[in-house]
């Protein structure tokens, strides 16, 4: 039987599986909307990869990433717990051969991952703001009333594009709004966003960061034919959307299970059955030392439950049967 | 008289000794906490820095406990916390607790420093509360001694956590030990159960350097524990300031024209070369120190709108570059979200380890 690692990438916005085999082959890959609620994004997200992965597979390790990573190891169990920044230059490396920065948009944070001679060199994260992702693209797209989908291809109808504050995002909403009293076209303000978007990335999080050919564009936002226009027009070089864009943390994830691999035996993957399992969840305030963590415990039926949350590691070593 | 004092890294352990060893009743604020940093935010200016609503929200905490004399040091630095004292004096009263505030503060005179000393320390024995003062610095010292043994304890004890048990144990004791000598007997003993700790001696922990603003480093609560946290990934931090060395270093050398670590700022010359506020200076003395030291990367912790750590902020890139050492760069105020500082922080220690790896092979 071959071996199989499973990937998973629980993100603000989206939650992703990927499944690949020994030779780091994609074969599936799920990609669902969190919708606010990561348990059940987490469950739907694995029995849709049950029901379209071939029969027979064993899962030999299981990667988790995003920043829901903690609490789908919880739930499901998972060899290896890594953050997004390192699962996404990982992935990049295997997809893209020779790329040396990576932009990734997600929906809460945007990075800029520099890779130099296959081990990655230095990367940068937004800080305080949303402006730059692409909760922020959505928000703007339904206020317009169009499909998130179909923003890219507005964008390349845009003939002039209207210049707007992208420095914050409150400030470039009220920005559109007067442009569009001025009675500019939807096509023009929505590229005035894109471009927005990009000056803010490059202003921001690529600030000082050495930019150099072959720059790879993953995350949601990549999807966005405007927002590549935009950078290549901002950078005068080419920007490669990998085949698998949407997926890339899940990639990695899968790919560190991969490398991980050789050091255990047995997955700590708990299997599918937990699918139909029910999930509730409770908060419990701790309020034996001056941290008072919020601690949270999740149940689920005939498992004890699972306590998290706490610094110190008193509660997560508790095991209560239900 | 009740007097406090604001939390600051292990000050509180040399502070209550010195008042207990001299009598005079004092209240040690509760760690500093969720809690506090809400008490503080309520009544402070919404831009100002993160250390001032810390303070505030200590105050208030001591408050509760019946203080009524806050004592804080200064030191009319070109950085806002010269105007610390004065500030929450004024937001103090203005919220309508009729508290006193003193300021020992050597930049304004070691007369006018003496005269407020006194005026803390009252009728005693100036011939008592020098040496105390000698006994309570000492003590200072050895807290930051013991902190550094957790350092180099954590990334290689073979069960994890046992450093950090000993020492939460040590800090609920503080509370409840009372005079120098007690406080020192603490902390030995403290220091010979450390030593019982089991180490894992082929460990060979990378070594991280925590550079930045100086409350930010040394109050665990501001940076949410990042010495753990780093410890606990199996790296050995070593802290650039530290509250002892301040204390000597602006007391004893500085009044004299002199500085305790001449080679940070001869390090720091070719990108800095005078005082311009805040910890600037050392900052980058300490970052080229550490690359030169063999450090596989440093981290430098700032809060949020914190004007001299900003400058270090953007002269580190250059050191980075020059040195060949990656430096991450974590701003923290009111609002940092742990998930986020965790995910750098974990992704910068990914990043090491794959340079050691990859300069290994």
């Amino acid at each position: 039987m071959s071996r199989y690692y499973l990937g998973i990438d629980v993100g603000s916005v989206s939650t992703n599986l990927a499944l690949i085999d020994e030779n780091e082959k994609l074969l599936e890959k799920v990609y669902l909307r969190t919708m606010g609620n990561p348990i059940q994004a987490i469950q739907k997200g694995f029995s849709q990869m049950h029901e379209a992965m071939p029969l027979h597979v064993s899962i030999c390790g299981i990667g988790a990433t995003g920043s829901g990573r903690e609490l789908a190891a919880v739930i499901f169990g998972a060899d290896v717990v890594k953050n997004e920044i390192t699962a996404h230059g990982i992935a990049a490396m295997s997809q893209v051969e020779n790329v040396q920065t990576v932009f990734e948009i997600g929906g809460q944070d945007s990075k800029i991952i520099l890779i130099r001679g296959g081990i990655i060199t230095d990367f940068a994260m937004n800080t305080v703001c949303a402006a730059g992702t692409g909760s922020f693209l959505d928000r703007q797209a339904a206020r317009l009333g169009i499909p998130i989908e179909e923003f890219g291809s507005f964008a390349f109808k845009s003939l002039h594009p209207v210049r707007i504050a992208g420095r914050c995002a409150v400030f470039a909403e009220s920005d559109m709004i007067h442009k569009q009293q001025m009675g500019c076209s939807a096509e023009d303000i929505i590229f005035g966003l894109c471009e927005a978007l990009v000056r803010n990335y490059l202003g921001n999080v690529g600030k000082s960061k050495g930019i150099r050919e072959k720059v790879v564009f993953q995350g949601g936002v990549a999807a966005n034919a405007g927002i590549v226009k935009a950078f290549e027009d901002a950078l005068k070089i080419k920007i490669h959307v990998p085949l698998h864009y949407d997926v890339m943390g899940a990639i990695g994830a899968a790919l560190l299970a991969k490398e991980a691999s050789t050091h255990f035996t047995v997955s700590a993957f708990k299997g599918f059955e937990f699918l139909r399992r029910e999930c509730r969840t409770k908060g419990i305030n701790c309020n034996d030392c001056s941290n008072a963590c919020e601690i949270v415990q999740i149940s689920m039926d005939n498992e004890p439950d699972i306590y998290w949350g706490d610094r110190c590691g008193k509660w997560r070593s508790r095991r209560q049967p239900a | 008289m009740v007097v406090t004092f604001p939390h600051m890294g292990n000050i509180y352990i040399a502070l209550k000794a010195f008042f207990d060893e001299l009598g005079i009743r004092s209240v040690t604020p509760p760690f500093c906490s969720n809690k506090t940093l809400e008490l503080g935010t309520r009544i402070s200016p919404e831009s100002i820095c993160l250390p001032l609503k810390l303070n505030l929200g200590n105050y208030l905490e001591s408050l509760q406990c019946g203080a009524d004399t806050f004592i804080i040091t200064g030191s009319c630095g070109p950085c806002r916390f010269g105007y610390y004292g004065v500030s929450e004096k004024e937001i103090l009263n203005d919220n309508g607790y009729p508290v006193d505030v003193v300021m020992l503060d050597p930049v304004s005179g070691m007369g006018l420093l003496y005269k407020r000393l006194r005026k803390i320390t009252g009728q005693k024995s100036i011939l008592k509360v020098i040496p105390a003062l000698k006994k309570a610095l000492n003590i200072a010292c050895l807290a930051d001694m013991l902190e550094k043994k957790i350092f180099y304890i954590r990334p290689r004890e073979v069960n994890t956590g046992s450093a950090d048990k000993a020492y939460g144990r040590f800090k609920k004791e503080v509370y409840r030990t009372h005079g120098i000598k007690n406080m020192l007997g603490l902390i030995a003993h403290t220091c010979d159960e450390l030593g019982t700790i089991p180490l894992d001696q082929t460990a060979k922990p990378m070594k991280i350097g925590i550079l930045g603003e100086i409350f930010t480093i040394i109050e665990p609560y501001t940076n949410l524990n990042i010495e753990q946290k780093l410890g606990r990934m199996g790296f050995e931090v070593h802290r650039s300031l530290n509250a002892s060395t301040w204390i000597t270093d602006k007391i004893f050398y500085r009044s004299l024209g002199f500085y305790k670590n001449p080679e940070v700022y001869s390090a720091a010359k070719p990108y800095l070369d005078r005082c311009i506020g805040g910890h600037t200076w050392e900052c980058i003395g300490h970052a080229v120190l550490y690359a030169q030291q063999g450090f596989a990367g440093a981290v430098e912790v700032l809060p949020f709108g914190c004007m001299p750590e900003i400058v270090s902020k953007s002269i580190l890139p250059q050191v980075c570059i020059d040195h060949k050492m990656p430096i991450l760069t974590l701003v923290v105020d009111e609002l940092t979200g742990e998930t986020g500082f965790d995910t750098r922080l974990e992704a910068f220690c990914d990043l090491l380890s794959y340079r050691r790896r990859k300069i290994n092979s």
